[in-house]
């Protein structure tokens, strides 16, 4: 069976038409703006005042607004990944759109720290495009990166996906109801949108947690076997980094230890309600002392940044 | 928000342009435009400020885009700015909006829940709501899932009619 090639400028238009950068399209019916989809980019910040708040160092509030943005864009990968691979339509689309709410975190997170600092931006050739977020993505190498490891680390089962979202998503939620309260009014604003979206990330995964503990066996099995393996994850995500020491002192980010309280308490309701035990395995150790907020990572996310950079870097000046 | 006095013509032509995803809303009625501003003296330079439903919603280019373009229409130099505080809520969604999402077989959110005080509660059942069926009336309507074809809406089935809906999420 074959096709013809479909012609843009016919009458009946084309499954294209929307596609395209000139807005006379023609036969599509109704609002003809609807198919004048962007082609550039665009600040995320547009408009917003990204004035360094008094007695605030720029270089600290940039390694912070990396270390939450980084923590945000890892996690929406690992997500994204998800996409056609969930065990059923419903789990697809929910991860997928937990990752697109991560991204969204992530793009403005980058754009304040770079607003903030410049020089946290990889210097590209003078002709490129790309704008500063997506500089800070794509073209810093995996030591550059702020994440904590929970996110990097490699694919299990569903099981795995429900466990590494509740823990983040429970962390981070704490972290961020906090830091709407920073004295920087665009990590505040930031924060205020996150934590409806990580609300009902951390719902989400609590269910599943729940109902897969409640299952069968098997998923049960999994369950625990995928809690035993990121459990010694977690104490990272606690742990106070002389960065986040210092921009809660100035008054603009979130010491996350004095989060730990609140963290464990939901991680011990979903536990109880399920039935599972709580793990007794302790921190994974960094490298002489350093972790993912050094810029210590483990193998995985080299192998994660090579694909996930690997066009962007091989066209630096690329219009898209 | 709208201005007190008569709204100006650039922000009568920058609320009739409507959601990317939604086409039934309008803007206003979504309640993302927030702002339309004259600067200069020309007289047909303005700034329209918009706000984003969620963090990485990717409607908002394209109504950047279609505002440029509507105000370009009528001899507008527009510029799109961005808004994030206050955080939009789907209370921000009109009376007119509401209607037009049921007409057009979309359920419409409840009121969104309260700024908590204390930390934020984990809800381990699905959430209840009391909907109606868009179609049919129904209330006999089951969640399918928390999350949509879009960063807004829930699924629903109608165990009345049998068919799926997708119900705007309060936020």
């Amino acid at each position: 069976m074959s096709h013809s090639t479909p012609d843009p400028n016919a009458e009946t238009g084309s499954v294209y038409d929307g596609l395209m950068e000139h807005h006379d399209v023609v036969g599509m019916g109704g609002d003809a703006s609807q198919w004048a989809f962007g082609t550039d980019f665009e600040d995320p910040l547009a408009g917003v005042d990204t004035t360094v708040p008094d007695g605030v160092d720029p270089a600290a509030l940039a390694a912070y607004c990396l270390m939450l943005g980084d923590d945000a864009l890892i996690m929406s990968h690992r997500l994204s990944e998800w996409c056609s691979n969930a065990p059923d339509l419903e789990e697809d689309i929910a991860l997928a759109n937990a990752a697109l709410d991560l991204l969204g975190q992530a793009r403005l997170l980058l754009a304040r720290a770079a607003a903030a600092d410049p020089a946290v931006v990889p210097e590209l050739p003078e002709a490129s495009p790309v704008p500063a977020e997506d500089a800070l993505a794509f073209f810093r190498d995996p030591d550059g990166f702020r994440n904590v490891r929970l996110v990097e680390v490699p694919h299990g089962d569903f099981a795995h996906v429900v466990v590494r979202l509740l823990v983040f998503s429970t962390a981070r939620l704490a972290v961020l109801q906090r830091l709407t309260e920073s004295r920087d009014p665009v990590l505040a604003a930031t924060a205020a949108k996150g934590i409806k979206e990580l609300t009902y990330h951390r719902d989400y995964a609590g269910r599943w947690f729940l109902t897969l503990a409640r299952g069968t066996e098997e998923s049960r099995r999994r369950l625990v076997a995928a809690l035993e393996e990121l459990w010694p994850l977690y104490p990272e995500l606690l742990a106070t980094h002389p960065v986040e020491a210092e921009v809660a002192a100035s008054g603009v980010g979130v010491d996350p230890s004095g989060t730990a309280g609140e963290v464990d308490a939901v991680l011990d309701q979903v536990l109880a309600v399920s039935g599972v035990e709580r793990p007794e395995r302790g921190a994974l150790a960094g490298v002489r002392g350093r972790t993912g907020r050094d810029g210590m990572h483990t193998e995985a996310l080299s192998r994660l940044l090579a694909e996930m950079q690997v066009v962007a870097r091989a066209h630096p000046e690329g219009q898209w | 928000m709208a201005p007190e006095v008569a709204p100006s013509l650039a922000w009568r032509i920058a609320a009739q342009v409507t959601d990317p995803e939604m086409p039934m809303l309008t803007l206003e009625d979504l309640g993302v435009l927030r702002e339309v501003r004259e600067v200069g003296d020309s007289g047909d330079e303005v700034v329209v400020t918009i706000t984003p439903t969620y963090s990485g919603c990717p409607a908002l280019a394209t109504m950047r885009d279609d505002l440029v373009r509507r105000l370009g229409e009528a001899g507008y130099d527009a510029r799109v700015e961005i808004a994030l505080s206050p955080a939009w809520s789907s209370d921000d969604i009109t009376e007119r909006g509401r209607a037009a999402l049921r007409e057009h077989g979309l359920s419409a959110p409840g009121p969104a829940p309260a700024a908590a005080s204390g930390p934020i509660a984990l809800t381990l059942l699905p959430t209840r709501r009391g909907l109606h069926c868009p179609r049919c009336g129904s209330a006999e309507v089951e969640l399918t899932s928390e999350f949509g074809a879009t960063a807004c809406k829930a699924l629903y089935r109608c165990t009345a009619c049998l068919e799926p809906f997708e119900h705007v999420k309060e936020i």
